[in-house]
């Protein structure tokens, strides 16, 4: 059972201005019939001065999604219109004395209700530009929609960036794994960084490369990585050459690469084209390995 | 609180009340019957004959030819992982799972986990009635097949799945068979030894035994590998001190399921399916959904168009009745139940399904309150929905813009 507030319960059972509103001139329809949501919010608004004169809502949906609409109701009656559109959601559920994070969607239904009622008020057409995802972090309410967003509008790497971006994880940290998975999904999406899967069929590589100088061998290796540099700097990071030691190659792997759930696959894409430039075998190792291999 | 007001508990499905009996019968394995069963000394000596006495009733209602194909664990859920993760590990030549649409999420999210791994799993459809088509599935059946998982009976619906007839096909392709029967045992009888059946999961606390208890049935000769791995508990097939007063708990609750099958297949069915006939008679615009024809005798899944099910549940909780639904805000979650969109009930009436789960300390005076206060409840969300007009559902489309 949630742990819905007295105030809440009391919308629910007894809610205020429900029904249809005879002589409405602004109607709003919202709602996600997926989430089990749909709200038909109704306003009289005196055409003088733009006042909501009266107001009134029909809501499918559970019980916080009417305790919500009964106060959405209750808040903007006698207000102007500019003065309910500053109604936040937040606006919402604190007047209801806060609702669980798995329901703030409700509140979040209910001021878009009042900006679509206002702008079919207005004549004017109201387009829903919220999506929602899968609750992830309950201690703050975000969704995966919401997080991956972020994630890619800033490339973020790690969980402690996406806590500090959107909060998300920084509370009991249980949502750890749900917040991984979509650092995963994105960098899958995102990086440009050669793989193994991915290596481009270079057609102008002899099969059997002719034999390189000590000096031209480390040329060649400088030149491949040279060449893979700006592809990973599109993606914020970078790699630098530590140490050529025969069959073994030591990078550090730099910015967005470090700690990428995609480090090992760039790794070995690297690995291929270097064993492609140079018609030998080599390994790619991380210099932390340098003095252990 | 008179009688007339006492809360009405239909929600059976999803826990049952411990019988009396069985706590009297728990209480002294917390004080003077404390011992380790595995001790040599005459604390533990008595455990281990109470957990053999115990085996041996939990076999004699799930009809087990030997009492070693009993393993007891912590719960359904553990029964369901250590059997698919088992028959993975010992045939690692085969990486299929096949399963159902409408497992229970114990199944279901184990296996997105796995496909994760790297398994392939095949999830069977459902008919509009939620029943399995076989041609689907012997075409998914193949000789990668580790194991087949489908449900003895659903927890939503109580729709109850072939699987006698299922086993056989899987073995037609040397796949083992799984079947999580927490909802089955105690309520449908259940024979083992007459079927090819290789495992089976029962959950203590769905027939009035205590939480925390569980077993998984493993016939004799199917190939193995344990979850948890330690002390010699379980003939090593399950490791760890057993908890020895949930067992001897679950143990008279196998008792007094067997002596109240009949009961339950005749009294209890008869107040279900006049609930059913009740709301039905009486309240528009609702209808059962699941295979009901062919269902477990405690279970009504009715579907009311055009409201939300956690607004019906509050407002029967107010009025002292407990009932589930498959609606997305009880759970949290975004989507309505999976059954029920497996079985395409569109959103409308998939929010509104309000399942009534009875057991045998059901009574016709509380099945009669029921039915006369469940039509205004429905009533009254109506009146708020804008999907519903003065009297039925509105001529014309409420289509909102939808997020």
């Amino acid at each position: 059972m949630w742990d819905y507030s007295e105030k809440v319960r009391e919308h629910f059972f007894n809610p205020r201005n429900a029904g249809v509103l005879e002589g409405a001139n602004g109607v709003g329809d919202v709602g996600s019939i997926k989430c089990g949501d749909a709200l038909r919010l109704m306003l009289k608004v005196d055409p003088d001065n733009e006042t909501i004169l009266d107001a009134s809502f029909q809501t499918f949906g559970c019980g916080s999604a009417i305790a919500s609409s009964s106060a959405l109701t209750e808040i903007i009656k006698g207000k102007t219109l500019d003065e309910a559109l500053k109604v936040s959601n937040q606006e919402i559920a604190d007047w209801l004395d806060g609702l669980p994070p798995e329901k703030m969607h409700c509140s979040v239904m209910g001021r878009e209700a009042l900006q679509a009622a206002i702008a079919n008020y207005r004549g004017e057409e109201w387009k829903d530009d919220h999506e929602e995802g899968a609750l992830i972090c309950k201690c703050f309410a975000i969704d995966a929609v919401m997080i991956e967003d972020v994630v890619r509008a800033n490339g973020l790497t790690t969980v402690e960036q996406v806590a500090n971006y959107t909060k998300a994880g920084g509370g009991c940290a249980s949502c750890h794994e749900g917040i991984e998975e979509i650092l995963a999904k994105v960098a899958k999406d995102v990086c440009t960084a050669p793989t193994a899967e991915t290596k481009p069929t270079p057609a102008d590589v002899p099969v059997t490369a002719p034999k390189l100088t000590s000096f031209q061998r480390m040329r060649k290796i400088e030149e491949t990585i040279e060449s893979i540099r700006p592809m990973l700097q599109r993606d914020h990071g970078d790699i630098e050459i530590v140490e050529i030691d025969g069959k073994n190659i030591y990078v550090n792997l730099k910015g967005a690469c470090v700690g990428c759930m995609m480090e090992a696959a760039t790794l070995n894409g690297i690995q291929t084209q270097l064993v492609e430039a140079l018609g030998e075998f080599v390994r790619l190792l991380p210099a932390s390995m340098l003095g252990r291999a | 609180m008179s009688m007339s007001d006492a809360p009405i508990y239909l929600d059976n499905n999803a826990t049952t009340a411990c019988d009396p009996a069985v706590v009297r019968a728990m209480l002294p394995f917390f004080t003077e019957q404390f011992g380790n069963p595995s001790s040599m000394h005459s604390f533990g000596n008595k455990v281990g004959f109470a957990l053999k006495e115990a085996r041996a009733k939990v076999q004699t209602l799930l009809g087990a030819e030997h009492e070693s194909e009993i393993i007891f664990t912590s719960c359904g859920t553990e029964s369901d992982s250590t059997a698919i993760l088992s028959a993975l590990k010992a045939q690692p030549e085969r990486n299929q799972i096949i399963t159902t649409v409408v497992e229970h999420p114990a199944i279901l999210t184990l296996c997105e986990y796995l496909e994760k791994e790297g398994y392939a799993v095949t999830r069977l459809s459902v008919d509009k009635r939620g029943r399995l088509d076989m041609d689907e599935y012997k075409s998914a059946l193949s000789p990668r097949t580790a194991i087949v998982s489908a449900m003895w009976a659903n927890n939503e619906t109580g729709t109850i799945f072939p699987v006698e007839q299922m086993v056989e096909m899987a073995h037609t392709v040397g796949a083992q068979f799984h079947t999580d029967a927490v909802q089955a045992v105690g309520k449908i009888a259940i024979d083992l030894k007459k079927t090819q059946i290789d495992m089976l999961s029962l959950s203590g606390h769905k027939l009035h035994a205590p939480k925390g208890v569980g077993v998984l049935y493993l016939k004799r000769g199917t190939r193995y590998r344990p979850l948890l791995r330690g002390g010699h508990q379980e003939r090593s097939r399950r490791a760890g001190t057993e908890n020895a007063a949930s067992i001897v708990g679950l143990g008279v609750a196998a008792e007094l399921a067997m002596q109240h099958m009949a009961f339950e297949n005749t009294e209890v069915k008869r107040l279900r399916d006049k609930l059913e006939a009740g709301i039905l008679a009486t309240v528009p615009n609702c209808f059962p959904t699941g295979d009901v024809t062919n269902r477990l005798p405690n279970t009504s899944n009715i579907a009311f168009e055009f409201i939300e099910g956690e607004a019906i549940l509050l407002l029967l909780n107010k009025a002292g009745i407990a009932a589930s639904s498959g609606s997305a805000c009880t759970s949290g979650s975004l989507e309505p139940s999976h059954v029920m969109r497996a079985m395409g009930i569109p959103y409308t009436a998939a929010h509104g399904t309000t399942r009534f789960s009875l057991s045998r300390y059901n009574t016709e005076a509380e099945i009669d309150r029921v039915i006369a206060a469940v039509p205004a409840i429905i009533a009254q969300l109506r009146k708020l929905s804008p999907y519903w007009g003065e009297n039925g559902p509105k001529e014309e489309t409420f289509a909102p813009a939808y997020a």
